[in-house]
């Protein structure tokens, strides 16, 4: 992996894993990282059939995360860059074929930029397109030649209501929007994702707030607005985890198409 | 009087090439007239008022049929080509007729392949068999299946008794034969009878040599069957000894032929062939005339689907468990490309899928796409749309399947190619690998019985099951379970042959025929895991008082196939070639080319059902995978690596097909329908690219299924894939249906 040798993880003279529980040597080198799991998709993580990698960590708690065995780095195996990109490589024909590449996932792969860097980098000298599943949080952690590295970012805005965002993931909203206007300063093409949560993310200004935002930015190709379900709760109870949003009910149908309206009339492209 | 030269004249207007007009060349006349169409579905027309009053007749009396199982049957009249009097469903409105008896859904008897599945399909459904037919069948005409009985080993009959051997077309017909009915349109019948009198004529001076007496007197039977279906479209008042002239009498040429071969035979599987692209040059020759618009054009293929839809026999309730209903595999190839690059899409591809709109989704005819990521875009785009809307339709590859069947292949039953009047196949059903391997750890005893099937050898000793030793066993126990096979099928098909000639499919072939004997394993995905379980964890053998290895305590993990884990694929795709060469050192009668596919039908559930608990931690009863299957909910990485495993297994090693069939809920294949069509076609490509040969898809929710279960009424066209094929899911058995349900389902959170 020479092409990737200098890798730029962070602004700061002596980066740190911004969660505990990394071997900093391991986290700055990025030649292993803490890898959740791996899973094809189709249709859903980008275009096409992708090899989807999902890495060990989130600086966030949504209150809706369908994967909260993915919110620590005890939620993964330290995995070695080579293996992964060895398994990427057996797919590589048929993710091909199929118009589709690879995308990076969690967690929250900025979580571990130099290992989701060489993961990018690494698919795209096969020829794959790529993309990186994030919800911006740390998005400063992601360096330029990451960025380029990367054809598609699938940005996940869990609100535009700052304290909404605070309440529903536990963390500012600010570093999300900074990412977000500087993928529109590089013209990287965007997908955007927002979930609908009755109660919590649904209020008309949010949406309206989100996309009047989204649509200023003019690099956002599509908004995915997503209704909450909750087929992760169980997952909770092994973890003995508590969910808080028990008595929340699915976004009701009309809910969903109010919420999808709101952006495909300012001219975004809505699914 | 017309002369043959101006009848040809005035059938073949405009057609181009002079090659197929000189001999019989079905597929010379395609390549020579086939307008390719790539452009999307906009031009399809709906259901006319006339097709969908005459579905709501067959839907009608389809309700009672299911209420009752069958809707009626002729006990007295032994069917045959010319055996009933015509038959129709509505006379005035019908534009392509013909049934197998006088009555729509009413069965007949077929008696030469087995008496005992005639009686007992009768008496299931309370008919009583006439005792003049029975005395005959009896006393003066033996059967296919006595014949069988009669020359079976007792090593045979053990190996078919503990069920490592089943399904095998000893006691009904084999079908799995395809005529190539669409010479009886082009050239006419009289043409074909002239052509079978050369064939035969050619060997006067051939000998008295066995194999020629047998070729001269099959050719005899064919011409004789000839002029019988000339007789049974006479009673339609048709002459078919002429070549057709319009897209309609094309259309009722090719049925009619169809039609005298399901009279003839109860074949396992009755294929239709690939007749889409030929009936398109004569749909579009008449639209060009100006003699037919679409609307009619889509009627014409309507109602010929309508026919096809209500072809049946009559089976025991038995032989519907094992297959899920009622199949009859009327399997039509759509598309491909030709071998010059030519794409043989065409406008009636799109109208034979259009038919699953307008009629509603239905497991016949089995609907089969030979894929290629070359096919034009909009014609893949409207595969997968019809996909996913009905889960009826199937795919196999034919970037594989062209250069061993060529250009002209047709698929029998659900992944077995042939090419079209130049091959057919012995129908060989399955072995059971699974099972094989608990007989090779048990010295050749069965695990359920105790009995010993297999050759004795000491049973394996020690406290842990050690992989090179049970390989060594497993690779002797293969060895004898080839011999048996092969040997079973040897004698079925001799008498076969001898009893119940399918005399006028094999009219509508070549002499000579190329001739395979398509033998088929069942549970790899079981014996792969199981030996993946030897080789990685610690399996110790769990015996009873006698010795008998009865269960397996598994400890470690080990991988499973259909998770891109090359260790564990290549034990499943290995074993598949080491069985392959097994096969292929025995003996074959007719000399046929041995084949094997890796399918399984629905049978998986009764193959479970007959084997023990397996090393890999499946317990005793529990259905298999089907086909070529990862092991249920065992493939946990997404709809294209477990395909990607499958793709894996040589299609040299299994030409007689590959089967796999997906589940995935619509969710999983994208958020919106736009992108499930584009994400399937996304699959499909990749899958074959990869090498993949057949992809059943179904994209359904599970609980969907449950709910069918619950409510049947609801559901009544509710269809699903299951492996080659499609079954209507409130007909499966309960056992079937939670198989199903069981099944791997791709994006499930469950």
């Amino acid at each position: 992996m020479n092409t990737v040798s200098t890798v730029h993880v962070a602004t700061l003279a002596a980066p740190r894993p911004p969660l505990p529980g990394y071997d900093p040597g391991i986290w700055r080198a990025g030649t292993a990282g803490w890898v959740h799991s791996w899973d094809t998709s189709v249709g859903v993580d980008g275009p096409g059939c992708r090899f989807v990698v999902f890495t060990a960590g989130c600086p966030l708690r949504c209150q809706y995360c369908e994967n909260p065995d993915t919110w620590t780095s005890l939620g993964g195996q330290v995995t070695q860059i080579e293996d992964v990109l060895e398994r990427v490589r057996r797919f590589r024909p048929a993710l091909v074929a199929s118009g589709g590449g690879v995308t990076i996932s969690g967690g929250e792969p900025l979580v571990q930029p130099a290992f989701t860097a060489r993961f990018l980098a690494g698919a795209r000298e096969m020829g794959l397109h790529t993309a990186l599943d994030t919800s911006g949080a740390l998005g400063h952690l992601a360096t330029d030649q990451l960025l380029e590295d990367t054809s598609l970012v699938l940005l996940d805005i869990k609100s535009f209501d700052p304290q909404t965002y605070k309440v529903t993931t536990g963390k500012e909203l600010a570093p999300t929007l900074r990412f977000a206007r500087r993928l529109a300063d590089l013209g990287k093409p965007v997908h955007v994702r927002f979930v609908l949560v009755p109660g919590l993310t649904d209020a008309p200004e949010n949406i309206d707030g989100l996309a009047d935002f989204v649509a200023g930015l003019g690099n956002v190709e599509r908004v995915d607005v997503l209704a909450y379900h909750r087929l992760g709760v169980s997952k909770y109870e092994q973890l003995g985890l508590r969910y808080r949003l028990a008595g929340t009910p699915p976004p009701t149908r009309g809910q969903l198409e109010d919420a999808r309206r709101r952006f495909s009339s300012r001219g975004l492209v809505v699914s | 009087m017309e002369t043959l030269q101006t009848i040809e004249q005035a059938a073949w207007r405009g057609f181009a090439g002079r090659q197929w007009q000189d001999h019989i060349d079905v597929s010379a006349f395609l390549k020579a007239n086939v307008t390719p169409y790539s452009g999307d579905e906009s031009f399809l027309a709906g259901a006319t008022p006339r097709t969908e009053a005459i579905q709501q007749q067959i839907s009608d009396l389809a309700k009672v049929e299911r209420e009752r199982g069958i809707l009626d049957a002729d006990t007295k009249i032994v069917s045959g080509i010319t055996s009933h009097a015509p038959g129709y469903i509505d006379k005035d409105a019908e534009l392509i007729v013909g049934l197998q008896t006088d009555a729509p859904l009413k069965r007949a008897i077929m008696p030469r392949g087995g008496l005992r599945m005639v009686e007992n399909g009768l008496r299931a459904y309370g008919y009583e068999l006439d005792p003049t037919v029975k005395e005959i069948f009896t006393k003066y005409r033996k059967t296919h299946n006595e014949g069988v009985f009669d020359a079976y080993t007792p090593q045979i009959l053990a190996a078919r008794k503990a069920a490592i051997i089943t399904g095998l077309p000893d006691a009904y017909g084999r079908g799995r034969i395809i005529g190539d009915y669409r010479r009886v349109a082009l050239y006419g019948v009289a043409a074909l009878i002239e052509a079978k009198q050369r064939e035969k004529a050619g060997l006067a001076q051939a000998g008295t040599g066995e194999d020629v007496i047998r070729d001269r007197e099959e050719l005899s039977e064919q011409i004789r069957a000839l002029r019988e279906l000339l007789e049974m479209a006479a009673g339609y008042g048709y002459d078919l000894s002429r070549p057709a002239r319009t897209a309609q009498e094309a259309i009722q040429w090719l049925y009619l032929a169809y039609l005298a071969a399901t009279k003839e035979q109860n074949g396992a599987a009755m294929s239709f062939g690939r007749t889409s692209s030929f009936i398109d040059i004569y749909l579009q020759r008449d639209l060009a005339e100006g003699t037919l618009t679409e609307s009619q054009a889509q009627e014409l293929v309507d109602d010929l689907v309508i026919k096809l839809r209500i072809i049946r026999f009559l089976r025991t309730p038995e032989y519907d468990a094992l297959f899920s209903g009622d199949p009859t595999w009327v399997t039509e190839s759509i598309g491909g490309i030709a071998d010059d690059g030519k794409i043989l899409v065409t406008r009636t591809s799109f109208r034979f899928l259009q038919t699953l709109y307008n009629l509603g989704p239905a497991p016949e005819p089995n609907l089969t796409v030979l894929w290629s990521p070359q096919l034009p875009e909009a014609f893949k785009r409207f595969c997968s749309q019809v996909s996913i809307d009905t889960s009826a339709i199937q795919f196999e590859n034919d970037e594989l399947l062209r250069p061993v069947c060529g250009d002209d292949a047709a698929i029998a039953c659900c992944v077995s190619g042939a090419t079209v009047g130049k091959a057919m196949q012995f129908f060989g059903a399955r072995a059971n690998l699974a099972k094989a391997l608990l007989y090779a750890i048990n010295g050749g005893r069965d695990e359920v019985s105790g009995v010993q099937v297999g050759p004795q050898v000491a049973p394996v000793e020690g406290e842990v099951l050690d992989f090179d030793d049970v390989m060594r066993r497993y690779d002797a126990m293969l060895d004898w379970l080839a011999e048996t096979y092969v040997d079973a099928l040897n004698v079925i098909h001799y008498m076969h042959d001898k009893y119940a000639y399918e005399r006028v499919q094999m009219a509508l072939h070549d002499y000579p025929v190329r001739r395979t004997m398509a033998c088929g394993i069942a549970g790899l995905s079981v014996a792969a895991d199981s030996l993946s379980a030897i080789k990685n964890g610690v399996v110790r053998p769990v015996r009873d008082e006698t010795g008998l290895i009865v269960d397996y305590t598994v400890e470690g993990e080990f991988p499973s196939y259909g998770n891109g884990d090359d260790s564990v694929d290549e034990i499943a795709a290995g074993l598949v070639h080491r069985f392959m060469e097994k096969l292929r050192a025995r003996k074959t009668y007719r000399n046929a080319e041995i084949t094997q596919s890796v399918l399984t039908i629905t049978s998986n559930v009764v193959y479970g059902k007959a084997t023990g608990n397996t090393p890999d931690g499946r317990r005793a009863g529990e259905p298999f995978a089907p086909g070529a299957n990862p092991m249920n909910g065992r493939d946990k990485h997404g709809i294209l690596a477990s395909a990607l495993s499958v793709a894996k297994i040589d299609f040299n090693d299994a030409r007689d097909g590959i089967s796999l069939t997906s589940t995935t809920v619509p969710d999983a294949l994208g958020r919106t329908r736009d992108d499930r069509i584009t994400s399937l076609v996304g699959v499909l490509d990749a899958y074959m690219v990869a090498g993949g040969f057949h992809m059943n898809v179904n994209v359904l929710e599970r609980r969907t299924l449950l709910d069918a279960m619950a409510h049947p009424e609801d559901y009544p066209n509710l269809t699903i894939r299951v492996s080659g094929y499609a079954v209507n899911f409130v007909r499966l058995t309960r056992e079937q249906q939670m198989d199903v349900i069981n099944r791997t389902f791709h994006g499930d959170p469950l």
